[in-house]
């Protein structure tokens, strides 16, 4: 295998002072929610880590995703890719094309067998191969081809983590989530649509710091990003508490910043980092522009009910919508992500 | 600079208060057992307005410095001795992290022994050249 550079030497190599790598720690501690005492362990960490191979699989999605990674400011994509991670593949974002980008993906997973990391984001059809395509090879094969030498899988999207919007109701194309398919590594499932840069960026940066995944909640999720609900880190939360709500989006309770409940919020229920990591270089997020939280980092978001219905109607649990979609494979696909997860436990706890 | 009286009427959403709370007893922590803190901002809920009134209720102090590496950062000390501003910026200028430091002096402002050895070679290469 090639020996790569480590952080700490491509750092040193642009010139930059132990204080600016002191203050890139800060901040990597911060975008990986750890205490501010960790900064010296991330230090030492940091310098001797080699920059992993990253190699993106786009399937059934919108780009969403990839342009939220674009939007990353802690660190940027191109400080992430060039200095963190070599990112040797993805549609997007790689200058090459056609046999060359297919040829890099494969150079990729040769000199990197067993280390390198696969990101997906777009659900996998199972109905039909020719539904999507990447240079003549479906979804599902070029899935298998690629993870077979990774040390683990990113499910980046709500597409790749749960099926997403592809596989909402009737899920025409059979979308499944990577985790139905991919049982014999560790996959890591950072929902949301779009998933927040800076938890896409935190991931692989733990990764890379600490040469582990991180500790992942029963659907997968890293829990320093979704271990708390939007509701729990919301600042209009003290109005929830006193029983101050808007009624309709233009009332006085509106204007006046109340709490968006009765207005559908999902956020008592959504396990996500949006209500403090915020959008665009956390400037605010949806309920911070007077809209309710969607719950787009759950399962089957798409499917369960009106999103402006109020939590207490009950639609939000309801079962009953999703029950035309559970075909025998989707329950045996269900099995499989459970052992899956034990495995990853397994991983993580071994670190 | 904002008065007590303003912090407790804040007519924002509730969420400074609690943090001046925190910070008061930080530095209660570093005049009795030299315990430094540091609040990382990133990870607590804000409502609009309410970091912006959180800065200027904790004002400026008598020191001010501007780091350039990796972007620039901002650091001061607040009108309380002690408390500490830390705002960093990555090259584009955005607002990468920002913290409340309780200590005597950030560590980020002193020389890095790395710095220091780099820097000798580089006098001592002038020097014999």
């Amino acid at each position: 295998m090639k020996k790569r550079p480590t952080v700490g030497e491509v750092l040193q190599a642009k010139g930059v002072s132990r204080r600016g790598f002191l203050k890139y720690c800060a901040t990597t501690a911060s975008i990986l929610a750890l205490p501010p005492s960790m900064i010296p362990r991330i230090a030492a960490a940091i310098e001797s880590a080699r920059r992993p191979s990253v190699i993106w699989l786009s399937f059934q999605e919108c780009t969403g995703c990839t342009e939220s990674l674009t939007r990353s400011a802690s660190p940027t994509v191109e400080g992430l890719i060039f200095d963190a991670i070599s990112l040797d593949y993805h549609h997007t974002l790689q200058a090459a094309s056609g046999d060359q980008a297919e040829a890099a993906r494969h150079a990729a997973m040769e000199e990197n067998h067993g280390s390198y990391l696969v990101l997906v984001d777009g659900s996998i059809p199972l109905g039909n191969p020719g539904y999507s395509t990447i240079a003549g090879i479906s979804n599902l094969d070029m899935l298998k081809e690629t993870v077979e030498g990774a040390a683990a899988v990113v499910a980046i999207g709500s597409c790749a983590a749960f099926g997403g919007i592809p596989g909402a109701d009737p899920n025409p194309t059979g979308a499944v989530a990577v985790d139905e398919l991919v049982t014999d590594k560790p996959v890591i499932n950072v929902p949301g649509c779009p998933p927040i840069p800076m938890v896409m960026t935190a991931v692989l940066t733990q990764f890379l710091t600490f040469g582990q995944l991180p500790e992942l909640d029963k659907h997968g999720r890293p829990l320093a990003f979704y271990g708390q609900t939007i509701h729990d880190r919301c600042y209009r939360r003290p109005f929830y508490e006193q029983g101050k709500f808007a009624e309709t989006f233009d009332d006085e309770g509106a204007k006046a910043g109340w709490c968006l409940y009765k207005l559908g919020c999902k956020g008592p229920i959504t396990y996500n980092a949006c209500a403090t990591a915020k959008w665009n270089s956390g400037t605010s997020f949806p309920i911070e522009g007077g809209h309710p939280c969607l719950g787009c980092s759950e399962p089957a978001f798409w499917d369960k009910g009106g999103f402006y219905n109020p939590l207490s109607t009950g639609k939000f649990d309801s079962g009953t919508k999703l029950a035309g979609a559970a075909a025998a494979g989707v329950a045996m696909g269900v099995v499989a992500a459970a052992a899956g997860r034990r495995r990853q436990d397994k991983f993580t706890r071994e670190g | 600079m904002t008065g007590p009286e303003e912090v407790r009427n804040t007519p924002f959403y509730g969420n400074v208060g609690p943090l001046l709370n925190e910070v008061l007893h930080a530095v209660d922590r570093l005049l009795e057992t030299d315990e430094p803190t540091t609040i990382d901002l990133a990870g607590l809920p804000f409502g609009p307005g309410e970091l912006e009134h959180l800065e200027a209720t904790l004002g400026t102090g008598e020191l001010s410095c501007k780091l350039d590496a990796l972007g620039t950062s901002r650091i001061r000390e607040t009108a309380y001795p002690g408390v500490w501003w830390l705002e960093h910026r990555n090259p584009h200028d955005e607002v990468v992290g920002r913290y409340i430091e309780i200590t005597r002096t950030p560590e980020i402002l002193s020389s890095q022994e790395a710095d220091i050895t780099a820097g000798r070679a580089r006098l001592e290469d002038q020097l014999t050249t």
